[in-house]
């Protein structure tokens, strides 16, 4: 049990530090961004699968009480980054060509 | 049947035993209070998850013109140059490493081990506090700004500030950035331009000296970067607080004996739950703040 806590220890530093390690090399790469943003949002759902299930013993409870916690997360914030980064883009984007059509 | 719970439960309806959810037995198999405790991370983290989608909304609109984070938090402590989000990746170790303390705890508590409890959650508060302390340190130079400081032009929103070198984060003293407004729109921008010489000298004239960032101002770009920053690391570093406080007081209680006459450690298992919570939002924060 306790050898499992120091392996997760080890892989969730090591893991930021490759994070931190990718940001200062390819930062300011225009063509590695987009890999980036992914990787970034990839590796923070793996340390934060970790640290729920290993160091919150989630994975030790029930199933149905996984489900009880959990699925709110994937249906009502899924839900809200889908319909709060696709309004930003449309504001960020199309906005003056809105603001021409209505004549504002 | 097992844990305390379900037991104590079952003894007094003992006939509803096939059916969980029959009645009188805990279908989860989970206590009360650690069941509402995670309820309540269930809608802190709503709060959280709130607050960076927000974030996430005013970064994409005003993608172009948002400052980098690696050029804004380069310090480290007792080290002149700069060192691209060194100090906060520290940060985001000594949380982890004390969530690990803080479930060799817990780990400990379940061996009914008085003594390891004790070590392992001062090591916990210490780590919490060392985290705090760091975060005050970095609102301190993020507050405190740059040598150079930035110029507030005249509308009292765009901030015109100097061209840093993205490789050696040295500022260049007579070069400055200022953003460009997309046609048509006085609300949104399509990037900087660079502007020196005379030009740079005349809208420095009529513009006002800033140095560092509150919540009107931004030396280092748009308001908003440092309001986001002050509101979402602020009320994280609120939770790290209470956690350090509550954490003290079941110290307290550990070791005046209290868990030993109860018969079991569950309280610090509930406080590591929150503990651990806290963490869990760093490394998201960390993410969306920091490294992207």
């Amino acid at each position: 049990m306790r050898k499992k806590f120091y392996f997760v220890l080890a892989l969730l530093s090591v893991v930021t530090i490759i994070e931190v390690a990718m940001g200062m090399i390819w930062s300011r790469d225009e063509s590695m961004k987009e890999i980036l943003k992914y990787s970034f949002i990839i590796l923070t759902l793996f340390k934060a699968g970790y640290i729920t299930m290993v160091f919150m013993h989630l994975g030790d409870e029930k199933k149905s009480f996984q489900t009880v916690v959990l699925a709110p997360y994937f249906i009502l914030i899924g839900y809200l980054i889908f319909i709060c980064l696709s309004e930003a883009l449309y504001v960020g984007e199309f906005r003056p060509a809105v603001e021409n059509y209505f004549g504002l | 049947m097992s844990g305390h719970v379900s037991q104590t439960a079952a003894s007094t309806h003992s006939d509803h035993t096939a059916d969980p959810w029959g009645g009188g037995t805990s279908p989860y198999k989970i206590s009360y209070g650690k069941m509402m405790m995670w309820f309540f991370l269930v809608s802190d983290a709503f709060t959280f998850s709130g607050l960076l989608t927000a974030y996430g909304f005013m970064r994409h609109k005003y993608e172009d013109i948002w400052p980098t984070a690696g050029d804004v938090f380069t310090h480290f402590p007792m080290y002149d140059g700069h060192i691209e989000l060194a100090y906060v990746a520290f940060m985001t170790f000594v949380l982890i490493a004390s969530s690990v303390t803080m479930v060799l705890a817990v780990e400990a508590g379940h061996r009914m081990k008085k003594k390891s409890v004790q070590f392992w959650m001062v090591l916990t508060i210490v780590g919490g506090a060392i985290f705090v302390g760091s975060q005050a340190w970095e609102w301190y130079h993020f507050i405190h700004g740059t040598e150079h400081g930035a110029y507030l032009l005249e509308d009292g929103v765009t901030v015109m500030r100097h061209k840093i070198d993205p490789h050696t984060h040295v500022l260049e003293k007579d070069v400055f950035l200022v953003p460009v407004n997309r046609e048509g729109s006085l609300t949104e921008f399509s990037g900087f331009r660079e502007v020196s010489g005379n030009e740079a000298a005349v809208m420095k004239s009529k513009a006002t000296h800033i140095k560092g960032a509150t919540l009107k101002h931004n030396e280092y770009g748009i308001p908003l970067f440092a309001d986001f920053f002050f509101f979402i690391t602020g009320f994280h570093g609120f939770h790290v607080f209470s956690g350090v406080c509550i954490n003290f007081i079941i110290f307290l209680m550990v070791v005046e004996g209290k868990f030993e006459r109860t018969g079991h450690y569950e309280m610090v298992e509930k406080v590591g739950l929150y503990w651990h919570f806290v963490d869990l939002v760093w490394v998201f924060v960390f993410t969306f703040f920091y490294l992207l």
